[in-house]
């Protein structure tokens, strides 16, 4: 084979080797993964801070802690953030990034220039958007969804720079997208095909291919939006004959399959995590492939289930009340694949199995009532109301997040060749636990009460339940000290990790860690049992095996 | 596990076979993994941009659909019309569509080593799609009505507008390849990547105008 010698590829003279490089335009997949990952946290931190204003806003009924226009400034930033600039890029830009080029054995992504462009798309986004705070009247005020007429009347300025933001964070995730599909379908390593790869690859071919469809036409609405703002068209304010209804159904097709872009890495990512610590193989690899396919071609039929009370026909309440119910078949598939998984496992209760569990609990919780959410009836009855927040919380953060913490845990040995501390970890699990669950739990019964969201101020009779919700808020602010602590300390003090502190099978253990600039040291291992753990362990030390011993079983 | 020796696979085989082939080594090398300026793997550039035609095409489908929502359910204001002129943007049409076959003579042309030839075409290409250009800025100057007039007026311009855009695009990336088809340049009869991307999109521009005189003026 004459493709290998690292020294062929891009050249990396030019690029700084140390620390700088993360600062730099690099084009090392691995570099700017880690970029991803650090910028989204840092926004992470933004969007909790914001988090944390609106949860004491809410321990009184009135607005006494910021004023009604911050308030919905903050809530619109927090959600913007959250989405856009925390887990729509570290689900797919940091994990994306840095572990599909291992997992199709290839050196890096087919496009690496396209891929630093899309990650140095979004600084700029999130400093403008955060910038918008402090311009003439304001940041924008019409929370995420930027609904029309509100977006219309809400000041101008902050609405003009959340559009541009959220534009620039649109490009960004479609050249990411395009370079996904390119890298797992193209560049595949020889001998390599499709059902043997890991299934975070599948998460992410599916992920790739709802932003590549749905997020132009997120891109296109907002325009026309920016058209009605700044040149006065009528597209979607009603004064001028223009229809807001086509606003919501333009913007949902968008941000329907956005639910799965944040949640359908995460699958992917907690499926790597289960076996390897619960060693046994994925249990039924078939099926999870199929499933994601599935929720890929419903995830795009379902929006407007988000519509029910914005004067839909029948016809259409039907349709999309059968069609999202029908996405608790795959969904549920996984969700039992994951337990079968499990299931008579010799489980590590180490941080990152801990986090995946916290994940499966929480996520069944937040299916079970999107299922309910998606009845007429009853989403008539909750909609708009904090049963929405609590349903959608339980997915992104209970889902995504916790599968991100995981992932840290899983990956952080990789990233940096040291491994975390475990009781800093377990007790970062207990508090986000705890503090999670307190404080989304109660709003349930608050949208079922009636509590709207959105709002500043509430009925007084909801005072209690708000406070026990904001008390979890703290506990989950507070659960992020021992986790950073841990990242940084471990940097520095860390126990050395080796190469494969997990014993685990996949590509990107199969090399040093860090790994070095071309991934592997000569040739690339070819995998395509990336599960079988409990069958060929007894028979490989897994200790003086390299990669490439291991994987042609002395066939070569 | 399969059995397979290193990198023995057929990378002509599709992704979907379960390949079970043992070629030379010398198979694979040249074709797929020629010492090119790409990284040491196959060239997907033309996937790349095929997949990001995709996505260009669905923000098209998002304008279509919300046209099309707007025409069946907001009537619009007393004394308006969703009539217009036709002799103009039908030949703007066929302009457009000549322009794809002369792209795709300046390819053909290309590939068969007749490079004078293929610049000749492509500037063909060029000028019709300037004379698109200017007849859709001469139809905009005639138009009865403006851009905020109404829903049908907005919608109109930015349709327009937006696949104007587009084709403006398109004609600045034809004369970039038309300068690197030149003798000497960059792009030659065996290494022609620029003129297939530029050729790609063309069709695709042209495919969507098609669509959008369709449903904009023949509705």
């Amino acid at each position: 084979m004459t493709v290998a010698s690292p020294s062929d590829f891009e050249p990396q003279g030019l690029q700084p080797q140390s620390w700088l490089k993360y600062f730099s335009f690099s084009l090392d997949h691995k570099v700017i993964g880690l970029q991803y990952l650090v910028t989204s946290f840092i926004f992470y931190f933004i969007g909790g801070a914001l988090a944390g204003v609106i949860r004491t806003e809410l321990t009184s009924p009135i607005s006494d802690f910021v004023s009604r226009e911050t308030y919905n400034e903050v809530l619109t930033l927090h959600g913007t953030i959250m989405i856009f600039l925390w887990i729509v890029p570290v689900v797919n830009g940091a994990f994306g990034n840095y572990l599909i080029p291992f997992y199709v054995g290839a050196r890096d992504m087919a496009f690496p220039r396209l891929n630093a462009v899309a990650f140095w798309l979004i600084p700029p986004a999130g400093i403008l958007l955060i910038a918008s705070y402090f311009v003439a009247g304001g940041a924008a005020q019409s929370g995420w969804t930027a609904y029309p007429p509100l977006s219309l009347s809400t000041p101008a300025i902050g609405q003009v720079i959340w559009i541009l933001s959220v534009l620039l964070l649109g490009g960004s995730s479609i050249f990411g997208g395009i370079n996904f599909i390119a890298t797992i379908l193209k560049l595949r390593r020889p001998g390599l095909n499709l059902m043997q790869l890991p299934m975070y690859c599948w998460a992410m071919l599916g992920t790739s291919i709802l932003v590549v469809l749905s997020t132009p036409v997120l891109a296109g609405t907002l325009i026309l939006l920016s058209f009605d703002i700044i040149a006065h068209t009528g597209f979607f304010n009603p004064a001028l004959g223009g229809n807001v209804v086509v606003y919501q159904h333009l913007f949902w097709f968008y941000s329907h399959p956005a639910v799965y872009i944040m949640v359908l890495p995460a699958f992917g990512l907690v499926s790597e995590i289960l076996p390897i610590h619960a060693r046994k193989p994925l249990f039924g690899y078939t099926t999870m492939v199929y499933s994601i396919m599935a929720i890929v071609v419903l995830g795009l039929v379902v929006w407007a289930h988000h519509m029910f009370t914005s004067g839909t026909p029948p016809w259409m309440r039907l349709f999309f009340t059968i069609a999202t119910s029908f996405i608790a078949v795959p969904t549920g598939i996984k969700f039992f694949n994951w337990l079968a998984t499990l299931w008579q496992g010799k489980l590590a209760m180490n941080s990152a199995m801990l986090f995946s569990c916290g994940f499966i609990v929480n996520f069944v919780f937040g299916g079970i009532t999107g299922v309910a959410l998606a009845q007429v009836p009853f989403d008539i009855h909750v909609h708009d109301t904090y049963f929405v927040v609590g349903h959608f919380h339980y997915i992104v953060y209970g889902g995504t997040v916790f599968v991100i913490f995981a992932s840290v845990y899983h990956w952080y040995p990789k990233f940096t060749g040291r491994m975390l501390n475990e009781d800093l970890g377990r007790l970062h699990f207990l508090l986000t636990f705890i503090g999670f669950n307190l404080c989304f739990a109660p709003q349930h019964w608050l949208g079922l009460n009636g509590m709207p969201r959105r709002v500043a101020e509430y009925d007084p009779s909801f005072t209690t339940l708000n406070q026990v919700s904001s008390v979890g808020a703290l506990l989950m602010a507070i659960s992020t000290l021992p986790f950073l602590l841990n990242v940084i300390w471990s940097l520095y003090a860390g126990q050395p990790a080796g190469d494969n502190p997990w014993n685990a099978l996949t590509p990107e253990w199969l090399t040093s860690s860090p790994p070095p600039v071309e991934n592997w040291k000569g040739e690339a291992p070819l995998v395509t049992h990336p599960y079988d753990y409990g069958i060929p362990e007894g028979k490989i030390d897994l200790r003086v095996a390299s990669g490439s011993d291991l994987w042609y079983g002395g066939k070569r | 596990m399969t059995s397979l020796a290193p990198g023995s696979a057929n990378p002509a085989a599709s992704p979907l076979t379960a390949v079970a082939i043992e070629p030379s080594p010398q198979e694979h090398g040249a074709a797929a993994y020629a010492a090119d300026d790409h990284g040491g793997h196959v060239d997907v550039r033309l996937f790349g941009l095929a997949t990001f035609l995709v996505a260009d095409g669905m923000t098209f489908a998002g304008f279509f659909a919300a046209y099309l929502t707007f025409r069946a359910v907001n009537p619009l204001p007393a004394g308006s019309t969703y009539e217009l002129e036709l002799i103009l943007p039908t030949i703007n049409t066929a302009l457009l569509l000549i322009s794809s076959i002369t792209f795709h003579r300046a390819g053909s042309n290309l590939r068969q080593g007749n490079q004078a030839a293929c610049r000749s075409w492509l500037l063909g290409t060029v000028i019709l799609g300037v004379a698109f250009l200017a007849g859709q800025m001469v139809e905009y100057f005639n138009l009865p009505f403006g851009l905020t007039d109404n829903l049908f007026a907005s919608t109109f311009y930015a349709l327009t507008g937006f696949h104007g855009l587009h084709v403006t695009l398109g004609v600045i990336c034809i004369l970039v390849v038309w300068w690197q088809a030149r003798q000497g340049g960059r792009i030659t009869q065996h290494d022609h990547f620029g003129l297939e991307a530029a050729e790609l999109y063309w069709h695709f521009v042209d495919g969507i105008w098609v669509v959008l005189y369709g449903i904009l003026y023949l509705l």
